[in-house]
């Protein structure tokens, strides 16, 4: 238990994604089957244990000490889990031999009934450390929220075997805690665990964006252009009556749409994009975000912004593999397909058709949606390949939006920026006249070279007018101040946000020495965005 | 707060049964908060005070205890040493050390240094008159630590006991464990270096110390703040090993990989900290025990290192003193008096001001 303990305690104050890697693989490497693929399961939440409720967790903690002080104690730390774990009286005469291991624990919880968890919860932390209670309680209070992706889990199986983590989504459906198959793969003692489940995920292909050059070398006869929709890539997989949606890393997100799983009659593996509304009037990106990070959806949600899926790509129909057929080919069998199903909830993108480059520039300028975020290229005889192979297929996006805007706080970085104030939050002016004052409109902490880096990091300095933490607030009003010019890709409004407004994929395309604070930009331009 | 205050704590006190008499006078007679400090009228001295006075009576040697400017002082010779260090040697008109241990009079009252466990030359001081014996901690300790002499428990009267990390979560574990966590990181990282911020008296050489412990051979970069201090603590017999300073004249970043390199904390945060490459900040204070506020300084890997007391500790010396009353200072007052209330001790908090609730 302690060494899961340890790798969460560590995970969550790493922010640096190799790091994290790094240790993810060092866990597996050191500890043994069943807890490192219980760890996994735990990380991915994949783990199914009876949860305990924080009012649970309380009244056991102050069954076994002054609840004056529990409350001092609680107010100083503030996060429950932690206080519990901390403060948990160790009876002296109960200092057991050894603690248990994270597959003891897990068995405990998994055995207890409703009724009889409180008590084995208390058992269990009875015979922990400090750092191990912690991690007990993390387990049953759900979500243990150290910042690592089921994504990034993988992405650290796949380099602790040296496999692609193409090879670790695709079987990953079909495997259960605590892997132990699957581990055994990785470190070349067994072969390859074999697809035994239904309706898995296939892993996505990916295009590349294109870069400078790129085009002039491009026959524009060899490629197939398509609109890029901004929704969500998604991979519908239906196959001996096990109906799956998939994300473009292998999440299944069947049971954040039901509605478009339900409407998934046939046998096929189909590639798409998910969007909001129906095909004749797809919705907007703000529509889209109504369905987005959501565990569960009402009736109200489905009926008010159902969800579709534009079809781009066949992968299996029936029995047959399509993916070694060129893009092509597929495309015909795909329109045959999408043709004969429900058409509320399934529609085929279209292809644009284009002379040249230029005619199809002029088409990603002015596209007919909102929700079209550029152009996508394919090789008419590009077969279906897992990843990111570099030529088949292209992304050409539209040019993003630029504002300028008021450097207001800066905050240190993390490891190669630990000693930069390399965090930006801006904002732009917004009042009436003779009292305008900057209201902060995003964050972004990349996009600048690390001379300027250096620059901002010594105008941070310079200018600072007060620090919290890691965090200074710089000098900015009509007078003085930095700005920047930021690019994004698109704006949403926030209820979160004193703005009104939250940026997506903002960053730092330009520093604006010479532009005056006062002549940065103001909230109604913004707004002017939403509206459009 | 003055004299207003120190007469609304004894009304409070009598108010609270708490009785003010003991042996042949009464504690609050003896040793009583004033803006300068702790003072004790009899005696006419202060104990660690915060404003230049007369006479001082210092417990150790970091800088919210011991301050410069007083006409005379009365530490360890350690303590003295570390002051001189410190501040140079004008800091007092005249010094005196007081070996561990002996006791000495002034004007009448007992004076008697005992260790505390909490850095190099530390004492808590015993205050002894007309039967009734009080005994200021200072900051103390029960964690063995190989860089100073251990805590002494002392039976008095009256037990003036820090605070700092008094709830009961701060909880700190073996101090060989944290650097057993240092270690291992190193080994996992050996390509970057591991920049470990440590209050330049006592936490540094004893981090170095443990580091040595543990069996590390390498040697310690350390920052230029931590110089004179390391090598003090060298010439008092406690051995360091190897300690190079951590300047771009010694190796460029390359040769910084896999390091480990102490320095204050506010370094890390500093330009300074630049020449290390992708560095992992850790943090060595007992204040790592809350998640939150190794997030929020941006700390890697917090190391539970503390030179103060955790709750257990605090409660064991309080019930090992055998002290028929607890004064509670700087720190998280309310909480250790609420515990002595639940076990029967009278308790009240001692408003004293100007330490650092921070330091650690």
């Amino acid at each position: 238990m302690n060494r899961f303990a340890e790798l969460l305690d560590r995970l969550v104050l790493t922010p640096s994604r190799n790091g994290k890697l790094t240790l993810l693989i060092d866990y597996f490497r050191s500890v043994e089957d069943p807890d490192r693929g219980l760890a996994l399961a735990a990380i991915t939440g994949d783990l199914s244990i009876a949860a305990v409720k924080p009012a649970m967790l309380r009244a056991l903690v102050v069954e076994r000490m002054d609840p004056v002080l529990f409350g001092y104690s609680y107010d100083y730390v503030g996060d429950l889990a932690e206080t519990v774990s901390l403060v948990w009286p160790q009876s002296p005469g109960h200092i057991p031999n050894r603690e248990p291991t994270l597959g003891e624990v897990v068995a405990k919880l998994q055995a207890a009934s409703r009724s009889d968890g409180p008590k084995v919860l208390a058992r269990l932390l009875d015979s922990a450390g400090i750092s191990a209670r912690f991690a007990i309680i993390k387990l049953v209070t759900g979500g243990l929220r150290i910042g690592v992706s089921a994504r990034l889990a993988k992405q650290a199986l796949a380099e602790f075997g040296k496999v692609d983590v193409a090879e670790i989504e695709e079987l990953w459906h079909g495997l259960t805690p605590p892997y132990t198959t699957l581990f055994a793969w990785l470190e070349g003692k067994a072969e390859k665990p074999q697809r035994t489940a239904s309706a898995l995920f296939r892993p996505v292909m990916l295009s590349n964006p294109i870069g400078d050059g790129d085009l002039e070398k491009l026959d524009p006869a060899d490629y197939a252009a398509e609109w890029k929709w901004d929704g969500i890539r998604v991979q519908a997989v239906c196959e001996d009556g096990v109906r799956r949606l998939y994300s473009r890393t292998g999440d299944d997100v069947s049971g954040a749409f039901p509605d478009l799983a339900e409407a998934m009659h046939f046998s096929a593996a189909l590639d798409g994009e998910l969007l909001v509304g129906e095909p004749s009037a797809t919705g907007t990106f703000s529509d889209l975000q109504q369905r987005l990070n959501r565990k569960t959806v009402t009736p109200k949600m489905q009926q008010q912004y159902p969800a579709f899926m534009r079809c781009y790509d066949a992968l299996q129909i029936g029995g047959e593999d399509l993916r070694a057929l060129p893009f092509r080919e597929r495309r015909l069998r795909l329109e045959t397909f999408v043709g004969a199903l429900d058409p509320s909830r399934f529609d085929l993108s279209p292809l644009v058709a284009f002379e040249d480059w230029q005619a199809l520039e002029q088409l990603r300028q002015a596209p007919p949606h909102p929700i079209i975020e550029g152009v996508m290229l394919k090789r008419w005889d590009s077969l279906y390949l897992a990843g990111r192979p570099k030529g088949p297929w292209f992304k050409w996006k539209r040019d993003p939006h630029t504002v300028d805007a008021v450097l207001m706080y800066a905050q240190r970085g993390h490891g190669k920026r630990s000693s930069f104030y390399s965090d930006y939050t801006f904002g732009v002016w917004s009042g009436p006249e003779g009292a305008e004052e900057l209201v902060p409109v995003g964050k972004a902490y990349f996009g600048f070279t690390d001379e300027e880096l250096k620059q901002i990091d010594k105008y941070v300095r310079d200018n600072t007018v007060e620090r919290f933490g890691p965090v200074r607030s710089v000098r900015a009003d009509r007078k003085n101040g930095l700005v920047l010019e930021v690019a994004f890709e698109g704006l949403n409004r926030s209820t979160r946000h004193k703005s009104g407004v939250a940026m997506r994929f903002p960053r730092i395309s330009r520093l604006r020495w010479d532009k005056p604070a006062a002549e940065a930009d103001r909230i109604e331009t913004l707004q002017a965005l939403l509206d459009a | 707060m003055a004299v207003g205050r120190v007469s609304s704590l004894l009304q409070q006190a009598s108010r609270a049964g708490i009785s003010p008499y003991l042996g042949g006078m009464r504690a609050s007679d003896l040793l009583h908060p004033r803006p300068e400090g702790l003072y004790c009228p009899p005696g006419d001295f202060f104990i660690d005070p915060v404003r230049p006075v007369n006479r001082a009576l210092i417990t150790h040697g970091h800088s919210d205890h011991a301050r410069s400017g007083h006409r005379s002082v009365l530490a360890t010779r350690q303590t003295l040493d570390i002051m001189e260090l410190r501040y140079g040697e004008g800091f007092a008109e005249t010094v005196q050390a007081a070996t561990l241990g002996e006791t000495m009079a002034l004007n009448g009252v007992s004076i008697t240094f005992h260790p505390s466990g909490h850095v190099l030359g530390s004492a808590q001081i015993a205050v002894e008159h007309l039967g009734m014996r009080v005994v200021a901690s200072g900051d103390y300790k029960r964690q063995k630590d190989a860089t100073c002499a251990a805590f002494e428990p002392v039976r008095c009267d009256v037990f003036i006991t820090e605070a700092t990390f008094g709830l009961p979560v701060f909880r700190h574990p073996p101090d060989t464990d944290e650097i057993a966590r240092l270690l291992k990181s190193a080994a996992q990282f050996p390509e970057r270096s591991h920049l470990v911020g440590a209050y330049a008296l006592g936490k540094a050489q004893r981090v170095m110390r443990l580091l040595r412990d543990a069996g590390y051979e390498k040697p310690i970069y350390i920052h230029g703040a931590l110089a004179k201090l390391s090598e003090y603590y060298q010439s008092q017999g406690i051995d360091l090993g190897q300690l190079d300073p951590a300047t771009v004249d010694s190796g460029g970043k390359e040769d910084f990989a896999g390091a480990i390199v102490v320095g204050p904390p506010s370094a890390f945060a500093d330009r300074w900290a630049r020449r290390f490459p992708d560095p992992i900040s850790c943090f060595a204070s007992g204040w790592m025990r809350i998640r939150q506020r190794a997030k929020q300084g941006g700390v890697e890997l917090p190391l539970i290192i503390s030179d103060h007391a955790d709750w257990d500790e605090l409660t064991a010396t309080i019930k090992e003193t055998g002290a028929a009353e607890i004064w509670v200072t700087h720190g998280r007052e309310e909480a250790l008096v609420r515990w002595c209330e639940l076990e029967g001790i009278a308790a009240r908090p001692l408003h004293l001001v100007g330490y650092e609730d921070e330091g650690d």
